[in-house]
């Protein structure tokens, strides 16, 4: 995850500076391609432009909206649709807020702009972040409306009131369109965020309530445009043999026979990236430009290409494993010390160690990545493209074009992404079509296959862990030693940043939310030798699988109830700081969000454990051949709890029959949407926990498509069943948060079917 | 040459013999409806009918097309303006949340329902088994199937 940059307040930016940052002159008011309106169908996304006609007046008091006479609401989304729905809940948050008629809402994708702020859509921050910009400026908007009608009137402010898209004259009982006051509104001051009235809950009408995804009659009549779908006039399709071993580059390759396909256009040598840090700059090899995509994949199999492997050629997974555990069992870098730390083992009645262990993963989103670029006659670039990160993009493709990464030099088209879990917001892809479209002369689509997804990847990472926890005479917790071996996301962007950074470490061991007296957690030095990157829940996914399976091996071994044994660990309710015992010159993030807008209260993690108790029943009788697991944890500032129900199959494959889950992410803005990414947060969890392995020999991945990479298909579906708390807090994450108790449930429940403790992933490989 | 429909528009097919239906539909007559997942047969994101049957396009070449086969793409599922029951079951049960899969997970569903208008539980897991979706709608397209075929 990137760090936050400070994001615009709405009402620090003038409508004036928001017309010259889109360099907007004359009759051109949108310079944003045109999504589709209401909820009528989706054209998809590729680069309309709406015109709207000269001297229209237009309310805009916020980067992400603008009203027009006829009272069409504009909101401009910044961030990106993979999925977790916020391409619909950021334009809720608006339109309620403004009382505006959803049917009249226009939807456009806000390209890469830095006027927009952040649009790094990744770390379950879309809502969270954006949620108070949204609401100020659909509050702003309606009081700028309701002060225009009321001077027009003659009457009070408070003699006025906007709903239902309309104003109204509390004492006339006229009532127009929002639309008639925009010209006057336009020419009012903008009033400061604190003078502003904001909606009470019962007074919602999108917020929490609900609204259906503004795609949907795109999606299911195929006419929605994903990254993968851009078809441009006169444009050429690529594909490219890149280096099997990362930092390898090209040797020797046939071009004389690539060409010979029909269809082949020309082979272009993509620049190499042999050295650490690899950053998102693509990996080199050699392109095939045709006519067509398969034409494309011909010509590449006939490359008969040859590389020189570099400095990775002997990474092999099974012989790192060990040098994971070495590391391990040397120490390593004391991130947190509470108490005595480790020391405080001593003081303990009976010490429980285990390892833990997880492999490599791989996103393997059901659309592989893509972009199509073209330049236009003036030298400046259009790339249409699906990375979670518009801005990223124009960063990482500027320096290979000889352009700036500026939205008039660079303007990225957003289209829909067909998954990502983290994957397209590394761009490289991105940059090799740039490249590729200036030698061609013409629009080229990079097209990445399977194969190319799954062996070209920022993998998550591979991780050893081993826990001592000591407990008292009371069988309860008064120490836990963590230390967790892995190469880090940092060394991607930085060659010397080698092991769990305190970032990593955060996310789920420096915020055990233990009660226990003595608490050390260690990160443990290791190499990176493939281009390691953040997967959906990140860090959280080995961490808090130990975590969670561990608090289940200490209570069992106890004959303690496990669900009790959580919340004698978890203690009183409370607020925890990290910040307090991490070591000097270290930092506690919090998911990039402050301790006092997203403390971590004790008294919510106990809530949903509780409830999700509740719906499951946990700790019935289970007969032989089935188990149940439960465990609970806050990530992304958001509280999951998670109940399994696992029975053992004639193959003596465990399969998850039902699962159970309680979600506290503060005020859920798109209710729906909440659940439905908890019910994909078990079955990615299930894919997790039961199939998910990247392996590498001689320096080159061995997995390459779903036969070798298997994933969740419909006959592992549990019965899926989610509770939202209903709180009174800021909106927190929700596409990561499900899946990590959802691993660890699942790592439980399956250790009971079997009667055999799982301690590494995936499951497949025990069985 | 070999005559065809697509969509009931007559298509005379050309080129590369080898070339999947897939990359034809896409590359050749633009239309993007159908998608590309994996190029081997695993994941059935680009599942068309040909005569009514689903197929996997990445595996179906233009070589193995006869004249007079129909191939029925998404695009072509809804009747004009009226949406199959299919993709209205899709819509009232709020299933896609990406999307890229379900263009191949509603054809391949239109096939099971239009050989099997009731289908058992175990008979939709069998024959929705080929299509992965990687965001897990898997409970809401059960769902949503059930739902048309106990109307």
């Amino acid at each position: 995850m990137n760090a936050v940059p400070p994001t615009l307040n709405a009402a620090q930016v003038s409508r004036r500076a928001v017309v010259r940052g889109l360099g907007i002159t004359g009759g051109l008011i949108l310079s944003a391609p045109l999504v589709g309106c209401g909820q009528k169908t989706s054209d998809g996304l590729k680069g309309q432009t709406a015109e709207t006609s000269a001297g229209d007046a237009k309310l805009d008091p916020s980067v992400y909206l603008q009203i027009d006479e006829e009272g069409t609401v504009h909101v401009f989304i910044h961030r990106v649709e993979m999925g977790q729905g916020s391409r619909t809940g950021l334009p809720m948050i608006i339109a309620d807020e403004l009382d505006a008629d959803w049917d009249r809402v226009n939807f456009i994708q806000g390209n890469g702009d830095p006027k927009y702020g952040d649009q790094n859509t990744d770390g379950s921050t879309s809502i969270r972040k954006f949620y108070e910009p949204f609401r100020i400026a659909g509050a702003t908007a309606r009081a700028m409306l309701e002060e225009a009608a009321a001077q027009e009137w003659g009457v009070a402010r408070s003699e006025v009131k906007l709903a239902d898209h309309k104003v109204t004259n509390l004492v006339s009982g006229e009532a127009k369109d929002m639309g008639a006051f925009v010209a006057a509104a336009a020419k009012l001051p903008v009033p400061a965020p604190e003078i502003l009235s904001f909606k009470t809950a019962d007074e919602r009408k999108y917020v929490g309530v609900g609204r259906k995804i503004i795609d949907m009659d795109g999606i299911i009549t195929g006419t929605a445009n994903f990254g993968q779908d851009v078809m441009l006039d006169g444009m050429l399709f690529a594909v490219a043999a890149r280096p099997p071993v990362v930092g390898g580059t090209v040797k020797s390759y046939d071009k004389d026979a690539a060409m010979a396909v029909s269809g082949v256009v020309d082979v272009v040598e993509l620049p190499a990236n042999a050295e650490k840090p690899y950053l998102f700059k693509p990996l080199g090899g050699v392109a095939v430009l045709a006519t067509n995509t398969w034409a494309a994949m011909k010509g590449r199999d006939a490359l008969n290409i040859a590389f020189e492997n570099g400095n990775s050629a002997a990474y092999d997974t099974t012989a790192f494993e060990q040098q994971l555990w070495d590391s391990v069992s040397a120490g390593g870098r004391v991130a947190l010390k509470r108490g005595a730390g480790a020391d405080g083992l001593e003081q303990s009645a009976k010490v429980f160690e285990a390892d833990y262990f997880v492999p490599h993963l791989v996103h393997a989103p059901m659309e592989p990545p893509a972009a199509t670029a073209a330049f236009a006659e003036d030298g400046t670039l259009d790339i249409y493209t699906h990375g979670q990160d518009p801005q990223t993009v124009q960063q990482t493709v500027a320096p290979y074009v000889g352009l700036e990464p500026k939205p008039d030099q660079i303007r990225v088209h957003s289209q829909l992404l067909g998954g990502a879990f983290g994957r397209k917001s590394k761009p490289d892809f991105a940059a090799e079509a740039a490249i590729l479209a200036k030698v061609a002369g013409k629009p080229v689509k990079m097209v990445w296959t399977r194969e190319d997804d799954v062996r070209h990847s920022y993998y998550h990472t591979i991780a050893a862990q081993r826990v001592r926890v000591g407990v008292d005479d009371m069988g309860m917790v008064n120490a836990w030693h963590h230390r967790a071996a892995y190469p880090s996301i940092g060394e991607t962007f930085d060659a010397a940043a080698t092991g769990p950074s305190d970032f990593e470490l955060s996310l789920g061991l420096t915020d055990m939310p233990w009660q226990c007296e003595h608490l050390q957690v260690e990160a443990c030095d290791a190499p990176s030798h493939v281009r390691i990157g953040w997967l959906r829940s990140v860090a959280n996914i080995q961490q808090f699988f130990a975590v969670g399976s561990m608090v289940d091996e200490i209570a069992k071994a106890q004959n303690e109830d496990t669900y009790e044994y959580w919340m004698q660990l978890i203690g009183d309710d409370r607020v925890i700081n990290p910040a307090d015992d991490i070591a000097e010159g270290g930092v506690y993030p919090n998911y990039g969000e402050s301790a006092d807008r997203f403390p971590i209260e004790t008294a919510r993690l106990k809530a949903v454990l509780s409830q999700v108790k509740d719906m499951s029943q946990y700790g019935r009788t289970m007969p032989k051949g089935k188990g149940m697991g439960i465990a609970v944890h806050r990530s992304f500032v958001s509280y999951v709890a998670c109940a399994v129900e696992v029975s053992v199959t004639d193959s003596g494959m465990p399969k998850v029959d039902k699962a159970w889950i309680a979600i506290d992410c503060g005020l859920a803005v798109n209710p729906d949407r909440v659940k439905a990414q908890m019910e994909g947060a078990v079955i990615f969890g299930i894919s997790i926990a039961m199939h998910g392995k990247v392996t590498a020999e001689d320096g080159r991945i061995v997995e390459s498509n779903y036969d070798r990479y298997p994933v969740a298909r419909i006959d592992e579906t549990p019965v899926t069943e989610v509770h939202i708390m209903d709180v009174d807090a800021p909106p927190g994450g929700v596409g990561e948060p499900g899946v990590p108790p959802v691993v660890a449930a699942i790592a439980q429940a399956v250790s009971q079917a079997t009667g055999q403790r799982v301690r590494r992933l995936p499951i497949a490989d025990m069985i | 040459m070999t005559d065809i429909t697509i969509n009931g528009a007559e298509v005379s097919l050309s080129g590369d013999d080898d070339m999947p239906l897939l990359w034809y539909l896409r590359d050749i007559k633009g239309m993007t409806g159908t998608k590309y997942g994996c190029g081997a047969g695993l994941c059935g994101a680009c599942t068309v009918h040909v005569n009514g049957s689903a197929v996997r396009s990445c595996q179906t070449r233009i070589a193995d097309m006869q004249d007079g086969d129909a191939v029925k793409t998404i695009e072509a599922l809804a009747d004009g303006d009226t949406l199959h029951a299919l993709q209205q079951a899709w819509s009232d049960h709020d299933v896609p949340q990406c999307g890229y899969c379900q263009a191949g997970q509603l054809m391949q569903a239109a096939s099971l329902l239009a050989d099997n208008p009731n289908p058992s539980d175990e008979e939709i897991e069998n024959a929705m088994w080929g299509n992965i979706c990687r965001c897990g709608t898997y409970q809401r397209i059960k769902a949503a199937i059930r739902a048309v075929s106990n109307a």
